[in-house]
């Protein structure tokens, strides 16, 4: 099952341990906040994508299915 | 149609009568109604239904202008819905400062039948902030469950999970006068747009679809200077140029079709006399200030953005105070493009972009050689610095 990286951006406070762990998927804008690549996740950063999840302190990153994913996009 | 002038339509009824019209929401989102209902009807729980008045957009007033004087349209859309839902309130938000609006609904509720009937649904009118952002429905729900109006992230959505926990339908209340008119058996296809800008004085004007910027113009009283720009959407819209605009048929699944939206029903046409850039950089700070301060993009971003555009009227290259590149500010505007727990941003990032795409030369301009000489000239429509107008509207453009 094919995972990809979400993040709650009104959780987000901007510590960045996501883009120090894991900066194959994840880079910060200006302000240091994290542009998540939304591509599938390939099975060799599957762990480290799980390390980066758990090390953020406010919950705000998560791994979701793809289609999850897909389903969940945003409405005004 | 026909069964629907004899007895009040079911839900499977109403759901394919919606269909049929091709009604979408009005508050800006174009999602399709039959859609909404449906997934409301498909949750277990009895759901509650909320008709939007808050009318953040500075450049709308087609909501208030139903509410108060069609009333009872907007009314029957409501009742119509929570009947088929078997929804047992019914909450009317409406922005706290529109006191006559209010007070037009509650007149109008005390005459309706369907409040004597056994087992009618609660229904209230209740007055939330103003603010941009307000409208928004999992922030206009937080308002109503005692929370501060701020957008929540999504899903779980407000059709599933809304007010008191309970499947909750919130639609504009354009969307419910023409669910209103579904029902009646008399929908033809018309809305209200706000027209504003050069024109005498802001109006809402009922358009057929089809009906071209340049009509919806004249409806409004023709215009009153030389226009240089026309804004669709609102300060979540595009920028289009002139003399283009004037022909664009203003049906929303065309407009969609080429990347455009009427979003809430908005037209505004800058007049020359105006500086365009001093008008986006005026707007783009208002837009700022509304955030609702959650996410890092959203505050941040806009912030930069607006500075960006201020300095550029307000440099002067000849002393080297530091200005923002044009550059530097469309990075930005793709940077907070659809990074928000809400689309607030990717709002400001499309007037922005389409603003510097259409008035390029005029933004070229500013960079190069600084502020001109209308820089000071842009209070207008939205600046609430002014003394507010009369929200008395004037209807036309249908016979």
């Amino acid at each position: 099952m094919s995972e990809r990286l979400q993040v709650d951006m009104i959780a987000c406070s901007a510590h960045g341990m996501c883009a120090e762990l894991l900066p194959e998927r994840v880079t910060l804008d200006d302000w240091g906040y994290p542009i998540v690549s939304g591509a599938p996740v390939p099975a060799e950063l599957a762990g480290v994508a799980q390390m980066a999840v758990d090390a953020c302190p406010v919950l705000a990153l998560k791994l979701v299915r793809a289609q999850a994913a897909h389903a969940a996009g945003r409405r005004r | 149609m026909a069964f629907l002038r004899n007895r009040r339509p079911n839900l499977d009824e109403l759901v394919d009568a919606l269909e049929r019209a091709g009604v979408h929401g009005h508050g800006g989102a174009y999602f399709p109604t039959a859609t909404k209902l449906r997934a409301v009807a498909a949750q277990r729980e009895r759901p509650v239904v909320v008709v939007n008045g808050s009318e953040g957009e500075p450049l709308s007033r087609k909501d208030r202008f139903l509410l108060g004087a069609r009333t009872d349209t907007v009314l029957d859309g409501a009742f119509a819905v929570a009947e088929v839902l078997r929804a047992d309130a019914i909450i009317i938000a409406v922005d706290h400062r529109r006191t006559r609006t209010i007070e037009a609904v509650q007149a109008a509720l005390a005459g309706r039948p369907e409040l004597e009937q056994h087992g009618a649904p609660v229904v209230e009118v209740i007055g939330v902030p103003d603010g941009y952002v307000t409208g928004q429905e999992s922030s206009l729900v937080n308002f109503l469950g005692g929370h501060e109006a701020k957008p929540t992230a999504t899903p779980p959505y407000v059709f599933e999970r809304g007010l008191r926990g309970r499947p909750t339908l919130v639609s504009n209340v354009e969307t419910f006068a023409q669910i209103g008119r579904v029902a009646a058996g008399t929908f033809d296809g018309s809305r209200h747009i706000t027209v504003s800008g050069a024109v005498p004085d802001p109006a809402v004007v009922q358009i057929r679809p089809g009906t071209t910027v340049a009509q919806a113009l004249t409806a409004a009283g023709g215009i009153t200077e030389e226009v240089s720009a026309v804004l669709l959407g609102g300060y979540g819209g595009t920028w289009v140029a002139m003399p283009e605009a004037l022909g664009l048929p203003l049906d929303e699944a065309d407009l969609r079709a080429h990347g455009l939206t009427l979003g809430a029903g908005i037209l505004f046409t800058l007049g020359a006399s105006r500086c365009g850039v001093a008008e986006v950089a005026r707007v783009t700070r208002w837009m700022s200030e509304q955030s609702a301060g959650q996410c890092g993009p959203c505050v941040f971003g806009l912030r930069a953005i607006a500075d960006g555009l201020q300095s550029l009227c307000s440099h002067n290259p000849l002393d080297g105070v530091a200005f923002t590149s044009l550059a530097q500010i469309q990075r930005w505007c793709a940077m907070v493009d659809k990074r928000g727990g809400c689309a607030h941003p990717d709002g400001v990032a499309r007037y922005v972009r389409s603003a510097m795409d259409v008035m390029a030369e005029e933004f070229k301009d500013h960079a190069t050689h600084g502020p001109c000489s209308r820089c000071d000239t842009s209070a207008g429509p939205g600046a609430r610095r002014r003394a507010p107008r009369r929200t008395a509207v004037a209807s036309g453009g249908l016979r």
